[in-house]
């Protein structure tokens, strides 16, 4: 239960860190080290050079700037949690860092970690998927974007090239007509999600114009379930008859495996009751749905 | 690695391996046996100390990360020997502890709440509470514990005010 060795530097930009990766044989970024740090202590992850990027300033930044939010990669989950105009810019994804863990994993854990870590039952991966985020990471040649729905590949592994790091994701801000809502069902509060489903309504003159649906937990990456979205177009009401049509559809997008948490089918039970759930929320919180997010 | 920080304001030194978590390096090397290591992969939160008054897990954290920070301990947090602080007098109170394993941990993540939001809801109490695990008393009196120790560091807060 204790670390095997590794070396460990702390470069304070991104070009040194970098440098370090590509210098390293088997190299792991330390950012919050709320997942990198328990692999370590059960020697899961067995690192030659840890690279703690907690000192590189750039990494650690918020912006909000013409409809595009950007959350640098050592943004902690708590700062997003509590930041008021990203509540108001991507509330999707701050409701969902308030599912992540407890607050004192949040005080630790990183938008650019948890992406980058590709955890299945992770919930920032839906919102990414839901929000059509981008993430970008640079290596020797650069930096180059990759869509979220290029982003994640299979369990715990990512469009991320060897020598490369996580620098920023972009999540587009939320647009005026649209509701927000995430919902997930976890067995004791804090624990990862056994499903979890991130909604985006978008609502135009009392009826639906457009709708994003991603879940997690439901397979080995988060799945876009948002083909679903032609059963709503044009619906004057998210109500039980259009959910139902939904729902069915959800039930053949998904093919969820078994494990020790829960079998695949209860887990496609759940993503569909957490799909009409999360879709009826948002809905609701759409502007002209008469309350606002 | 040598590294620097302080310990319930107290400045320290210690020449580490990178490997060696903040945990180990609080209760090994500076002997402050008061942070317990219980699952040491960030389950449990018995092992929580507060890093520039944050809490976190100190099994989760290096201590060459440690450097330059301040860290307090549950050894930090009371007045000093026989002067407890008012959530631990609550915890004893109110049989808030059984076997008390997991009470440092308890006693700083409700410090560190009491100090961000001194008078929480007890639904507030339960969900900041929630990460860290008790597997004797149950939770009630943990949870009327801290209730208490609200309503003494707030009426206590009243008097230096008037005096």
């Amino acid at each position: 239960m204790k670390p095997a060795p590794f070396d460990y530097v702390a470069p304070t930009t991104v070009s040194d860190a970098l440098d370090a990766i590509a210098s390293a044989g088997d190299p792991r970024v330390l950012a919050g080290g709320q997942s990198l740090v328990p692999l370590l202590n059960l020697r899961l992850a067995r690192p030659d050079v840890v690279i703690d990027v907690n000192g590189v300033d750039e990494l650690d930044h918020l912006d909000i700037d013409d409809g595009v939010v950007r959350i640098g990669a050592t943004t902690r989950h708590r700062s997003v949690e509590l930041d008021p105009e990203l509540a108001s810019a991507v509330p999707l994804l701050v409701e969902a860092a308030g599912f992540v863990g407890h607050p004192h994993i949040r005080n630790r854990a990183t938008v650019g970690g948890t992406i980058a870590h590709a955890d299945p039952a992770a919930e920032f991966g839906a919102v990414m998927l839901a929000l059509d985020g981008r993430v970008i990471v640079q290596g020797a040649g650069g930096r180059r974007t990759v869509p979220a729905a290029e982003w994640y590949q299979g369990y715990f592994t990512t469009a991320i090239e060897p020598g490369e790091m996580l620098i920023e994701v972009e999540l587009p801000a939320r647009s005026s007509g649209a509701g927000h809502a995430f919902r997930e069902f976890a067995p004791r509060h804090g624990d990862f999600a056994i499903t979890g489903v991130a909604a985006i309504v978008e609502r135009a003159n009392g009826s639906c114009t457009g709708a994003r649906l991603a879940a997690c937990g439901v397979g080995s990456v988060p799945v876009d379930l948002s083909s679903v979205a032609d059963a709503l177009v044009g619906a004057t009401d998210i109500d039980d008859d259009a959910l139902r049509e939904v729902t069915r559809r959800v039930a053949v997008l998904v093919d969820p495996t078994s494990d020790v948490h829960a079998s695949g089918e209860y887990r496609r039970e759940l993503v569909q009751l957490l799909a009409a759930e999360a879709l009826r929320a948002a809905w609701e919180r759409a502007p002209s749905g008469g309350r606002s997010t | 690695m040598k590294v620097r920080f302080s310990v319930n304001g107290e400045p320290a030194e210690v020449d580490v391996e990178p490997r060696e978590l903040l945990l180990d390096v609080v209760r090994d090397r500076l002997g402050l046996t008061g942070t317990h290591a219980g699952c040491e992969q960030g389950a449990c939160g018995a092992c929580t100390v507060l890093v520039d008054g944050i809490g976190v897990r100190s099994c989760l954290m290096l201590g060459v990360q440690a450097a330059g920070r301040e860290i307090t301990t549950i050894e930090g947090i009371g007045t000093g020997r026989g002067h407890l602080h008012p959530v631990q007098e609550a915890f004893a109170e109110h049989h808030g502890l059984q076997c008390g394993f997991c009470t440092p941990g308890m006693v700083l993540t409700a410090i560190e709440l009491l100090q961000r939001h001194p008078h929480p809801s007890r639904a507030e109490i339960e969900e900041n509470m929630a990460g860290n695990l008790c597997r004797c008393t149950g939770y009630v009196n943990i949870v009327d514990a801290i209730e208490a120790a609200s309503a003494a560091l707030s009426s206590a807060g009243a008097a230096r005010e008037e005096a």
